[in-house]
């Protein structure tokens, strides 16, 4: 499904600000797998992200997506595989446009696009029947700007512009961490009745780890650029936030000192 | 005011009006302040004028000049999405460059067109009656022109071109070559405005080297004004409003000549004067309003 081969990325290299953000990592995603990715502050989560997103080229390795090399793709040419929530509900949409018009944006995702109609009724169709799942009421708001929507709403409509289009992997980077509590839940929520229904294969960074724990299939740790920790099966479902704080301090010789890692 | 003013009025703001659609296009859809405006506008005057004087049709000559307009461009897509040179930076080499094009294409700084058949002449041989000739040409065209933008913004590239003003990294995330949108929309606007520096050379009877200066402010108070008054709730109405835009600007400029409160050779101060209250009048609002609540002796008045 998708094969990430030793891939290390460095900014700013040679330089005074030099930052070595991925060292040489391995990984391997099964079909249909969720994967949640934690780590402290510079650990190269979000890093590892866009490397596989093409927002960054990597230095070295290769990235394979349904048998495909994509490393060398420019973002726009991956992004029709791939489906991206960010971290900031602004990023998502596009404000002074409509529903409407940001979801046939998405549906239309990696496709050529041509001098035909944007909107069409069966598609206004479609937007309505998904928006309805959603829960917000925004399937009656079609011709709304969306700049009128709240940050919880946007980030609700994101997602479902991500995943509308049926994306081979979808990459979500820490889309809840701007939300209050409440609609954070919500987001998640929807976020795991979509993935589940789809069963579409995910990477999700997130800085909750009872969440990353009980979110999907797999979790990994990163540190300083590598993988310290990969987990799945029977052995994550023994493990507990506590023998994650423990298991970062064996392997990384320090306390995990990230206040909102350990609060949240 | 005579009447005759107020069709020179309205002749003029419809013709300019086309060049205004190119500016919105650029600075409010696509969100790139092009300073090409400026060259491509004489750009397009240059290429009709000389058309003519060498004596093609000048039908031929305006649609050359659409076509310089979008080489025009092209040329500052490149320098922006290609040698990643900043907005204003590219816009302002091709502006540069093209004042020695345009002088290389009129071979003089002026062209006279006085007694040439222009399109204005064409379709007066077509029976429509000469007074109206100016207008009718700048009604249909603009009208022409405000459907065929609104329906292709409708499009599939229409709506990838607008997401990419709005908001780059979504767009891109969704897989559209943003850099492509932006050389589209660079030069479907420089197309616009050379077209509409075609039709106000063959209106006003010559082409002038210096024709296009202070085009880019000229664009951006017709539409800051036709914003404000007419709004942009919708496209098809912020498409209008900036038109209207242009012909109040037309009209205010008449008003202020005709009552001889300004100059003609301080026009451009004029106009900058104004672009610089309407753009700052957010600041403006806040500190009049800071400075009644506080001579009211309100202790809470903020700075």
């Amino acid at each position: 499904m998708l094969a990430v081969e030793t891939i290390s990325k460095t900014f700013n290299p040679g330089g005074v600000n030099e930052r070595v953000a991925l060292q040489e990592i391995t990984l391997h995603l099964k079909p249909g797998e969720v994967v949640t990715i934690i780590g402290g502050n510079g650990a190269g989560k979000s890093t590892l992200l866009n490397c596989i997103a093409g927002v960054y080229p990597v230095d070295r390795g290769r990235i394979v997506l349904d048998g495909k090399e994509i490393h060398c793709q420019q973002e726009h040419t991956r992004a029709g595989s791939i489906g991206r929530v960010f971290q900031d509900p602004m990023l998502g949409t596009a404000a002074s446009m409509t529903i409407e018009e940001n979801l046939v944006l998405a549906l239309r995702r990696g496709r050529s696009k041509k001098l035909r109609r944007g909107v069409t009724r069966k598609e206004r169709e479609l937007f309505r029947e998904r928006l309805e799942l959603l829960g917000l009421g925004l399937e009656n708001r079609l011709s709304t700007k969306v700049g009128l929507l709240s940050g919880g709403q946007r980030q609700a409509l994101t997602l479902l512009m991500a995943t509308i289009a049926m994306p081979r992997l979808l990459l979500l980077d820490e889309h809840t961490a701007a939300l209050d509590p409440k609609t954070a839940t919500k987001v998640l929520q929807l976020t795991r009745t979509i993935v589940e229904e789809n069963k579409l294969t995910t990477m999700m960074v997130t800085h909750n780890m009872e969440q990353a724990l009980s979110f999907g299939t797999r979790t990994l740790m990163l540190h300083e650029g590598r993988i310290l920790l990969d987990i799945d099966g029977p052995q994550r479902e023994k493990t507990r936030v506590p023998d994650l704080l423990a298991m970062f301090e064996k392997a990384s010789g320090k306390a995990l000192g990230n206040d909102r890692m350990l609060l949240a | 005011m005579s009447a005759s003013i107020f069709v020179g009025v309205l002749e003029l703001g419809l013709l300019w009006g086309i060049m205004v659609l190119g500016v919105y296009l650029t600075f409010r859809i696509l969100d790139f302040p092009d300073l090409t405006v400026d060259g491509s506008f004489t750009l397009g005057a240059a290429i009709a004028a000389h058309t003519i004087i060498i004596g093609y049709d000048p039908w031929l000559g305006t649609a050359l000049a659409l076509v310089g307009g979008a080489l025009a461009g092209l040329v500052t897509g490149f320098l922006h999405t290609q040698l990643r040179i900043t907005p204003l930076l590219a816009g302002i080499l091709s502006m540069i460059a093209l004042y020695s094009i345009n002088l290389r294409i009129m071979g003089k700084s002026m062209i006279s067109l006085l007694r040439m058949d222009t399109i204005y002449t064409d379709i007066i041989s077509w029976g429509i009656s000469e007074y109206f000739s100016v207008l009718i040409l700048g009604l249909t065209a603009t009208a022409v022109v405000i459907l065929l933008l609104y329906l292709f913004l409708e499009t599939e590239v229409g709506l990838a071109l607008r997401a990419t003003g709005d908001n780059e990294q979504m767009i891109r995330s969704l897989g559209v070559n943003t850099n492509t949108m932006k050389m589209i929309g660079l030069s479907l606007s420089n197309t616009l405005i050379a077209f509409s520096g075609a039709l106000i050379a063959q209106k006003q009877g010559f082409a002038d080297v210096g024709m296009g200066i202070g085009m880019i402010i000229v664009g951006l108070a017709s539409v800051i004004i036709g914003e404000v008054l007419i709004g942009n709730l919708t496209l098809l109405r912020a498409l209008v409003a900036v038109v209207m835009g242009s012909i109040i600007y037309r009209l205010v400029i008449a008003i202020v000549l005709q009552l001889e409160l300004v100059a003609p050779t301080d026009l451009k101060l004029f106009t900058a004067i104004i672009v610089t209250l309407a753009l700052s009048s957010p600041v403006i609002k806040e500190f009049v309003a800071g400075r009644g609540a506080r001579e009211k002796g309100e202790k809470n008045a903020g700075c």
